[in-house]
């Protein structure tokens, strides 16, 4: 009788060759370098917990509880979007396999024809037409594939990513095909947050002050300088900056 | 007694002659086409109009993918409401497709390819850059 051999089946993730971190089984999918996404978490965290604790409870009573509740609610659409961009697959190409690398060179050779020895190739590029425009597609030699049309490689994690807008490292992850949607939402309502907490901090202020006097009520509640929402909007303006940037790349193909 | 031969022995006692990759086709976009030309190598294994069937059909599978109608809105908009947690629980349009597509090209390698010595990779292994047709060594199955 033979024996039978259980082996254990390889996942697909610990054959990655890219730079990717993952946890749980392979559901959570990162770049190696995650200081800048702690600091993130620790600044939206800390921010709204000083926020809760010291300004809700006068707010809730004095103007409405609805303003707390709204800010709960944001406050977990942000994170959620967050740990959803930070945490998922950008949307990274498979490595040509060998017989497909070797067969893309073939056909690279063909075209090129015959180099003299001393000169330089030329670069590899494959001519492809969409909608009638001729779009150049390069090839990448770490993959050792053409990329398709606005792929590009992130170095940091060593991949190539389909329609790649770029590496950011405050959510820790590349931003690509696959969790543009949540990078993006994790934009737009971080900023609302951080207007929102902007805003309820002056009434805050502004409504303590009347009762009080001004600096009465800073000596009263160190925690409520206004100025802490502006550490949330430190992580908001350069992620901005690159949605901003990426916009004439993202959006049509150019010829030439 | 009949033997059948699974995919599985086939790939394990089989050689590999060769591997076709059938490209994308941009021609209409970005969506997801793959060419219908029937590459030279396949000429001797198998029939051009099956061949152009199959990959016709993906085509259109894909199409029904990325197609962006009433159903995708509201999915879309009842998951941004819900902060993408309703797909904790539910999957998505495209997933549901691309299941369908697995299942067809299983049907078909059992059905047409592996009787032919062929194998059909899904593209989502390689990205949907390529359909990989694996062509194996010619060998007598039946005794």
């Amino acid at each position: 009788m033979s024996a039978v051999m259980i082996t254990r089946k390889v996942r697909k993730w610990e054959k990655l060759p890219g730079k990717n971190t993952f946890c749980c089984d392979g559901r959570v999918m990162m770049a190696r370098q995650k200081g800048i996404f702690y600091l993130t978490l620790f600044l939206i965290v800390g921010t709204c917990s000083l926020f809760f604790a010291f300004e809700c409870p006068y707010l809730a009573v004095h103007l409405s509880p609805a303003i707390p509740v709204f800010a709960v609610l944001l406050f977990l659409f942000v994170m959620a979007m967050l740990l959803r961009t930070s945490f998922s697959d950008p949307g990274v190409l498979p490595r040509a396999l060998p017989e497909e690398a070797n067969f893309i060179e073939m056909e690279i050779e063909a075209a090129n024809g015959n180099v003299p020895s001393g000169q330089r190739p030329p670069p590899r590029i494959r001519n492809v037409q969409i909608n009638n425009q001729i779009v150049k597609l390069k090839y990448c030699y770490t993959c050792k594939i053409f990329r398709p049309p606005r792929a590009s490689h992130c170095s940091i994690c060593d991949n190539c990513v389909d329609r790649f807008d770029h590496h950011c490292p405050w959510v820790g992850n590349c931003v690509g095909k696959r969790n543009y949607r949540y990078f993006y939402l994790f934009t737009l309502t971080l900023s609302l947050l951080t207007i929102y907490i902007f805003a309820f901090d002056i009434v805050h202020v502004v409504m303590r002050s009347v009762d009080q006097g001004f600096l009465n009520t800073l000596k009263e509640t160190p925690g409520t300088y206004p100025f802490r929402s502006e550490y949330i909007l430190c992580v908001c303006a350069p992620c901005f900056k690159d949605i901003r940037n990426h916009e004439d790349k993202t959006s049509h193909y150019c010829c030439g | 007694m009949a033997e059948t031969h699974s995919l599985q022995d086939m790939r394990q006692q089989a050689a590999v002659a060769a591997k076709v990759f059938i490209q994308r086709d941009y021609t209409n976009g970005t969506m997801c086409q793959f060419q219908t030309k029937f590459p030279s190598e396949l000429e001797t294994k198998i029939d051009k109009q099956q061949f152009e069937e199959t990959i016709r059909t993906l085509n259109n599978l894909y199409a029904e993918a990325e197609k962006l109608g009433s159903q995708s809105f509201i999915e879309g908009c009842l998951a941004c409401l819900t902060a993408y947690t309703v797909f904790l629980c539910m999957e998505t349009h495209y997933e549901k497709v691309l299941k369908k597509i697995a299942k067809y090209i299983q049907e078909q390698n059992d059905k047409i390819y592996a009787p032919r010595g062929l194998l059909l990779t899904d593209p989502i292994e390689r990205g949907l850059r390529v359909i990989e047709i694996t062509i194996y060594e010619d060998r007598s199955f039946t005794r």
